[in-house]
């Protein structure tokens, strides 16, 4: 499968001495739906700028689709669709205004235009609201404009930075929807997101960046395969003073009818119910809590 | 460039132009009235209260007289004035990064903001010399040299607008040109007055004031008066300028001065 975005050892030094980006390499696969993590600060954002042309690198090379970032600017341009963490658009223009001239940047004729403004903004929800003033658009709409605006020169690459901050359950379910049959209909995207769920859920491949390094870039799968434990809460009908004991097991206090048990591959939920057991102690209940990424990515961010 | 690239760039530039002429229509309370209605009581003031007893300048009618350097001074400000103002908008709101994501080359940037504060300079200007046939008739010595100058001063002060826009962080940047220096250069730069009626040394002081040889040439064109300044050479000069102004605006927008970190 060819490369939709290759970035070689791509390097940022800020003018105030900051080194953003420490060599980055990354590769995304046509087609796939690829996560980029890392915490607050980390050079997702210097990747993106980059990758979008807000951001001037210091050193390095981006390829998208085929096209070199340097070499050909115009061509690779073409190839990306950017919806941004901030809102960037002018807030006194109608919705359509907007779209319309987005799609013009890009060389769409005018007919061409219409069509593909009225196809994404019903695909979304905002045809009602196409001769509304931005600024009065909820967050929801206004991420949902941002969304179309980065699709009506329909790219072959969609990169999203945090697409649904801020909005209702209800509504990231839709856009998860949406983006999952943008996807499956050949658009390439990459995510940038706070909620790992999002990532866990919807991409197939992930990168972690920390410290303007990669410090982890394979398949979801093979990233979860690494996940050794998982926490468990169980709630008892007694009350606890001190922490029992489970020979085994990690403990840890986490109320006063409750405690939090980490179970290792392989460790058996039995034997634990037979120490429970043994110490008169009646389970009440038991959740498996915390997302699986989160505490693999909380684990390898803490380690650099 | 081939035929498709062409085509692409050209419907970019019509798409940003277009906005742009949008823009000043949306907001004519902003962009196109005040000039008018300050004209009007330049016309009203200068022209036939004051004028009166001033009698004749150059030969001319007062009223007659003031009528280039107000137009002048209208291009100046509007063509400035809109393009500083928009492009630092946009670069406020963030919407500049529609563009600059955008396959738009430097140049059709540059030429789209440009065009719609000369094409704004040119609608306030044929609103004042409407409003100045109110107060007196003209006739126009030289159309080529009138809209010649006209053009080219609107052109090089959208491209000194547009760097102010580039180069400023906070919106009092934007004011603190046309109001500190341009409004002080174009009073000083001959609107109500001829420089040969100046004493000898402030005649040579004058000669440092680059709004000076606009207004000259503008009411060469349309007076036929000549001033102790050369036509050819000015206009000589106001092309080298904007070629110049041109260039380093590119060259900036290439550098993403004051747009990319």
């Amino acid at each position: 499968m060819a490369h939709m975005l290759t970035v070689n050892n791509l390097n940022k030094t800020y003018s105030n001495g900051i080194k953003a980006l420490k060599g980055i390499d990354l590769t995304v696969k046509e087609g796939d739906f690829f996560a980029l993590l890392g915490p607050n600060g980390a050079g997702k954002s210097t990747t993106i700028g980059i990758i979008s042309s807000l951001v001037n690198k210091t050193s390095g090379k981006v390829t998208i689709n085929g096209f070199d970032l340097d070499n050909n600017v115009y061509e690779a341009k073409r190839q990306i669709g950017i919806v941004p963490q901030e809102f960037n658009f002018n807030p006194f223009e109608t919705v359509l205004d907007i779209l319309m001239n987005q799609a013009g940047y890009y060389g769409v004729v005018m007919r061409q235009r219409r069509l593909l403004c009225e196809k994404y903004l019903k695909a979304l929800g905002l045809w009602e609201k196409r001769n509304g003033i931005a600024k009065d658009l909820s967050g929801g709409m206004k991420r949902r404009m941002m969304i179309i605006r980065a699709l009506v020169h329909q790219p072959p690459l969609l990169i999203l930075d945090e697409p649904t901050a801020g909005v209702d359950t209800e509504l990231r379910y839709f856009l998860w929807d949406f983006l999952r049959t943008m996807n499956r209909e050949g658009t390439t995207i990459i995510l940038t997101t706070h909620y790992l769920e999002e990532a866990e859920k919807m991409c197939r491949n992930i990168a972690i960046i920390d410290h303007g390094k990669i410090i982890q870039n394979t398949s979801m799968q093979n990233l979860l395969q690494q996940h050794n434990t998982e926490r468990f809460f169980i709630d008892i009908q007694e009350k606890t003073e001190t922490i029992p004991t489970l020979p085994g097991y990690k403990v840890s206090y986490a109320g006063s009818h409750s405690f939090e048990v980490k179970v290792s591959k392989g460790q058996s939920l039995n034997e634990l119910f037979l120490h429970l057991e043994k110490q008169k102690l009646h389970v009440t209940g038991l959740r498996s809590e915390g997302n699986r990424l989160e505490e693999l990515f909380l684990d390898m961010t803490a380690k650099h | 460039m081939n035929t498709i690239f062409k085509r692409f760039v050209w419907i970019a530039f019509y798409t940003l132009l277009s906005k742009e002429l949008k823009r000043i229509i949306r907001i004519w309370p902003q962009t196109i009235l005040p000039s008018v209605i300050t004209s009007s009581l330049y016309f009203i003031i200068f022209g036939n209260i004051i004028g009166k007893r001033i009698g004749s300048m150059g030969g001319f009618d007062y009223t007659m007289f003031v009528i280039p350097g107000l137009v002048m001074m209208s291009v100046i400000t509007n063509s400035y004035v809109n393009v500083a103002s928009s492009f630092f908008g946009s670069k406020f709101c963030g919407s500049i990064e529609e563009v600059l994501v955008a396959p738009v080359p430097e140049w059709v940037l540059l030429l789209s903001y440009v065009m719609g504060g000369v094409i704004r300079g040119m609608i306030v200007a044929t609103l004042v010399m409407l409003v100045s046939m109110v107060f007196t008739s003209i006739t126009v010595y030289s159309w080529s040299i009138t809209v010649m100058v006209m053009l080219i001063t609107a052109f090089i002060f959208s491209m000194t607008g547009f760097l102010n826009g580039l180069l400023a962080s906070k919106f009092d940047d934007v004011n603190i040109i046309p109001t500190f220096i341009l409004t002080p250069l174009s009073y000083l730069g001959g609107v109500f007055y001829s420089i040969s009626a100046l004493p000898p040394f402030w005649q040579k002081i004058s000669y440092f004031n680059p709004v000076i040889y606009e207004i000259s040439a503008f009411r060469f064109g349309i007076l036929g008066y000549k001033d102790s300044i050369d036509i050819i050479y000015t206009l000589t000069v106001m092309i080298i300028i904007a070629v110049l102004l041109f260039v380093l605006c590119i060259k900036l927008l290439k550098l993403g001065k004051g747009l990319k970190t």
